[in-house]
């Protein structure tokens, strides 16, 4: 039943959103719309009976899809980060004002709905459909309030991944007429019994749509364009949320249905991801926008992550899909504090910043903690999940995890500096007068920083959870 | 039987009610009349209550999917006539025969839904084009209408009697006109089949605009009124391709594997070509033309499978591909300017019309959601099924995100660009009939099994 809620309320507050009038009202019921999944959420959690994590519901009978739903492992660790990430994104970015605000925070809810949905379905149709109805909202919102060159970037963005998921769609409706009972029910997809031949082409079908979202090395090019152009909220839900729809799909859909395909294919994609690694770090240290290097810095994590899909070992799964929370929280907190100061000071050039320090400690520290658990210090969150996804990538290939762990110390490269940059040096004309934060962004920055730190001593139940989803796989590969 | 019958009947009275009727305005009320008589009767039909029947011995096979076929041509030509009646009246000044002429294409689609037998299919596809001819022509003051109606008239000539070179071919190969009969027709007469197939297929090609027959689609549809244009661009076609799909299940199945490989180049080609062309088009008008070349290609995957999934799938699409096309063209027949920057800023003058649009827009695109997402998938599924080609079914959604270019230029025009925004003048009905067609195609996006597929199961 919880499961169900998690599309439903988003889906249906969004569409109520659209009616409501008048700013305020509509930002107060966004808020209180994600709060109450939240609450599903967290109930959910706390009775995790197969009654609640479950759902089923005739839908296309004659094709063989019905409105199947399953919470598991790693799908509830990313419903658990949606939901939390959605009322710290409508909190911390309450303060800005939209044209048409009762559209944006509508198509706001709706993606929260289609985002869900990715990450229940356990059913190859729905799950396609879902995959669409994630993207079409945030379509939407990129072209409608972004930046200046918002419309062709954003569809570059669509096409992309609208080709990627049709390619997909070939590859399901394949795989749909293989199966001995003619369902697209994810447990019939799962016992389909396919040649290496046929899994081999299969797997790129499905691999490129899936690429193309986290997006792994060479599909990123729409990334950094669309990160900057979009309007920060939805940058968070673009960096925080959908790219992870990417790597979960390969969790729960790519290797257990093609597991011989991914290890015929693993040097490819670990190949690709770690290039990937490399090269958006080394182009996340010469950019001056802050929301391009964030959007860089991003490539390069997922790079490890999805590349840590691959490895074939327990201790590179479980790094992974701990990560899937951890990076979610880490680039939430720092888009926050990049709202605020373009919010502040109308530009995101850190040339054209510093010294902010000296005015806004508070903020100073908050973004220094966000900042090095993005280096994945000890103690932070991210630290586990990246020293379990080098590990497993060392125990794959010693030359990988070489190569590879250049990226972390060129993510304390540019990190660093960037802090350096616009927190401390020499005060320019425009930091001096320092920013206000309000309530309502300080206690989402601190929810961030509770969670990092939390996460980072205390990683135990998240670990309970992806377990499962991990001795799943490790028993495919078996 | 009941719709070919009253259409034919219905269009001889709208030619009198000219002569008696002496206000003008009338004759779109007595063709909606017409339209709503052509619905009911077709569903008695559907319930086995038939004002007159008869098979003509043999050459006409009534079956379900016909029937559900016209009920929907028949809701389609009356969301038609509903959305577009007051344009067609003022084309020019016979608006009784415009629709007496639409009546009498009815009759030749009831016709060509139905056919058992080469002959009918020739009568069929006649009684359809004249007319159209005529309707191309009908705004004869403006030359371009008449240069397109001449250039269609010429091209259809030559299409038809290719057609007819075709079936004398078939004939002579089987001895009868009857469908059945070149289902097993001997290797003996080998050549003659195959070059009668070959005809007859090229000259379909040309009705429904497939590629590298298409070459007079893009300068009749722009050329012919617009209101008439919507009309040829959507329920002709859909009809052309059912004539297309029943003829090559009930005649030539048997020899599938000898015709299979031109049909897929055939509609590789036109995917291609409609879909990269329309990619270019200035004009919303054109990009229309181009994009029911790429649509037909998409249809054309029906003609290649012809399973039951793709018959199905046919059903969806002439919903689907008409509600769609005909809602944005009598938004279009409304407006002074159909480049793509005649729609900038339309969001914030027309909010309905736009999201309405939007709805069509979206689904001929195929987004999930939307009856245009079934319509293609249970092509591609069609296509998947089927086994061979796979390359064809890749190459067709590559296509399909192609089109997404096109078809969201409008969006991005309407929602994201800055613009005067153009007047739209509408009546309340107007809109009520378009927020119709939109929730229609929504809710078919949905459940399609519930609203349409079951009923085919059940029969």
């Amino acid at each position: 039943m919880v499961a169900l809620l998690l599309i439903l309320i988003p889906l249906l507050g969004g569409l109520v959103g659209f009616f409501l009038k008048g700013e305020k009202q509509v930002k107060t019921w966004s808020l209180l719309v994600s709060l109450v999944s939240l609450a599903a959420m967290i109930y959910g959690l706390a009775d995790y009976s197969p009654a609640n994590r479950e759902f089923y519901a005739n839908w296309l009978p004659q094709l063989g899809s019905s409105f199947a739903l399953k919470m598991d492992g790693a799908s509830a660790v990313l419903c658990a980060l949606t939901a939390l990430a959605y009322p710290l994104i409508f909190l911390s970015t309450n303060g800005n004002k939209y044209a048409n605000s009762h559209a944006f925070y509508g198509l706001m809810l709706l993606a929260q709905a289609g985002i869900s949905g990715v990450f229940l379905a356990a059913d190859g149709l729905l799950f396609y459909f879902f995959w669409e109805l994630a993207l079409i909202p945030v379509y939407f919102l990129c072209s409608r309030w972004g930046g200046e060159r918002r419309i062709p970037v954003t569809f570059k963005f669509f096409v992309y991944t609208f080709a990627g998921s049709l390619l997909m769609l070939v590859g399901l409706l394949y795989l749909y007429y293989q199966t001995p009972d003619a369902s697209f029910s994810m447990n019939s997809l799962y016992t389909v019994k396919l040649t290496v031949g046929q899994q081999s082409w299969l797997f790129w079908l499905f691999f490129v749509a899936f690429a193309v979202k986290m997006p792994v090395f060479p599909f990123h090019t729409w990334q950094p364009d669309t990160y900057e152009q979009s309007p920060t909220a939805v940058t968070m839900v673009l960096s925080a949320l959908m790219v992870k729809m990417g790597l979960f799909a390969v969790v729960r859909w790519l290797i257990p249905l093609f597991p011989a395909a991914a290890i015929q294919y693993d040097n490819v994609v670990i190949g690709l991801s770690v290039i990937g690694m490399i090269y958006a770090s080394i182009l996340a240290m010469k950019q001056d926008d802050l929301k391009r290097l964030i959007a860089y810095s991003s490539i390069a994590h997922i790079g490890l992550m999805s590349a840590a899909l691959f490895v074939n070992n327990e201790s590179g799964l479980q790094g992974a899909m701990i990560q899937f929370f951890s990076h979610g929280v880490n680039v939430l907190g720092m888009w926050i504090v990049v709202e605020l100061i373009e919010r502040r000071f109308g530009t995101r050039k850190m040339s054209e910043l510093g010294g902010l320090a000296s005015q806004s400690p508070v903020l100073a520290i908050l973004l220094v903690i966000v900042a090095l658990a993005n280096v994945a210090l000890p103690l932070t969150n991210a630290f586990i999940g990246e020293f379990l996804m080098f590990n497993g990538l060392f125990h794959f290939n010693v030359w990988y995890a070489a190569v590879g762990g250049l990226s972390i110390i060129l993510s304390a490269v540019y990190t660093l500096r960037m802090i350096q940059k616009v927190f401390f040096g020499t005060e320019s004309a425009l930091s001096a007068t320092g920013i206000q934060i309000s309530f309502a962004e300080r206690f989402s920055l601190w929810v961030i920083v509770a969670a990092i730190f939390v996460m980072g001593v205390y990683p135990k139940p998240v670990f309970a959870l992806t377990q499962e989803t991990a001795s799943l796989i490790l028993g495919i590969f078996k | 039987m009941n719709l070919i019958l009253i259409s034919a009947i219905w269009g001889i009275v709208m030619m009198f009610s000219g002569l008696f009727v002496k206000d003008k305005s009338q004759a779109k009320n007595i063709a909606i009349g017409g339209a709503l008589l052509l619905l009911i009767v077709n569903l008695l039909d559907v319930k086995g209550i038939s004002i007159f029947h008869s098979d003509f011995g043999g050459m006409l096979s009534y079956d379900l999917f016909g029937y559900i076929f016209l009920t929907l041509v028949s809701v389609s030509l009356l969301v038609y006539f509903l959305l577009s009646g007051k344009e067609i009246q003022q084309v020019g000044n016979h608006p009784f025969e415009y629709f007496a002429l639409i009546f009498f294409i009815m009759s030749g689609i009831g016709l060509v839904s139905f056919f058992n037998n080469l002959l009918i299919l020739f009568l069929g596809i006649e009684i359809i084009s004249i007319p159209l001819y005529i309707l191309t022509g009908s705004d004869k003051r403006n030359l371009k209408s008449n240069e397109a109606a001449l250039k269609y008239f010429l091209m259809g000539s030559f299409s038809t009697g290719i057609m007819l070179l075709g079936i004398a071919f078939l004939y002579g190969a089987a001895g009868s006109f009857q469908l059945a009969q070149f289902q097993y027709a001997g290797d003996k007469e080998g050549l003659f089949l195959i070059l009668g197939m070959v005809f007859v297929l090229i000259s379909l090609a040309f009705k429904v605009s497939a590629a590298p027959f298409h070459f007079w689609t893009p300068d009749v549809y722009d050329g012919a009124p617009t209101v008439f244009t919507s009309f040829m661009a959507t329920i002709v076609k859909v009809a052309f391709f059912v004539a297309y799909v029943n003829l090559f299940l009930n005649a030539f199945e048997g020899s599938k594997l000898k015709w299979q490989l031109a049909v897929a180049v055939v509609t590789a080609l036109t995917l291609f070509i409609g879909n990269i062309t329309a990619v270019y088009q200035q004009s919303v008008k054109r990009m229309l033309a181009y994009s029911s070349i790429a649509q037909a290609g998409f249809m054309l995957l029906a003609v290649f499978t012809i399973n039951d999934m793709a018959r199905q799938g046919l059903l969806l699409y002439t919903v689907a591909y008409c509600f769609a096309t005909i809602g944005i063209f009598a938004v279009l027949s409304k407006m002074k300017d159909f480049t793509f920057d005649g729609f900038n800023g339309l969001a914030s003058k027309e909010p309905l019309l736009a999201a309405v649009l939007t709805v069509f827009l979206l689904s001929l695109a195929g987004i999930p959601l939307t009856a245009g997402f079934f319509a293609k998938y249970f092509m591609l599924a069609a296509a998947v099924k089927a086994g061979t080609y796979l390359w064809l079914v890749i190459f067709a959604v590559l296509m399909a995100a192609v089109s997404v270019y096109y078809y969201f230029r409008v969006i991005t025009a309407m929602y994201f660009k800055e613009g005067e925004g153009q007047v739209i003048e509408t009546t309340a009905s107007f809109r009520y009939v378009l927020l119709f067609a939109a929730v229609v195609i929504v809710l078919l996006g949905v459940f399609p099994n519930q609203l349409l597929l079951d009923w085919l199961n059940l029969g």
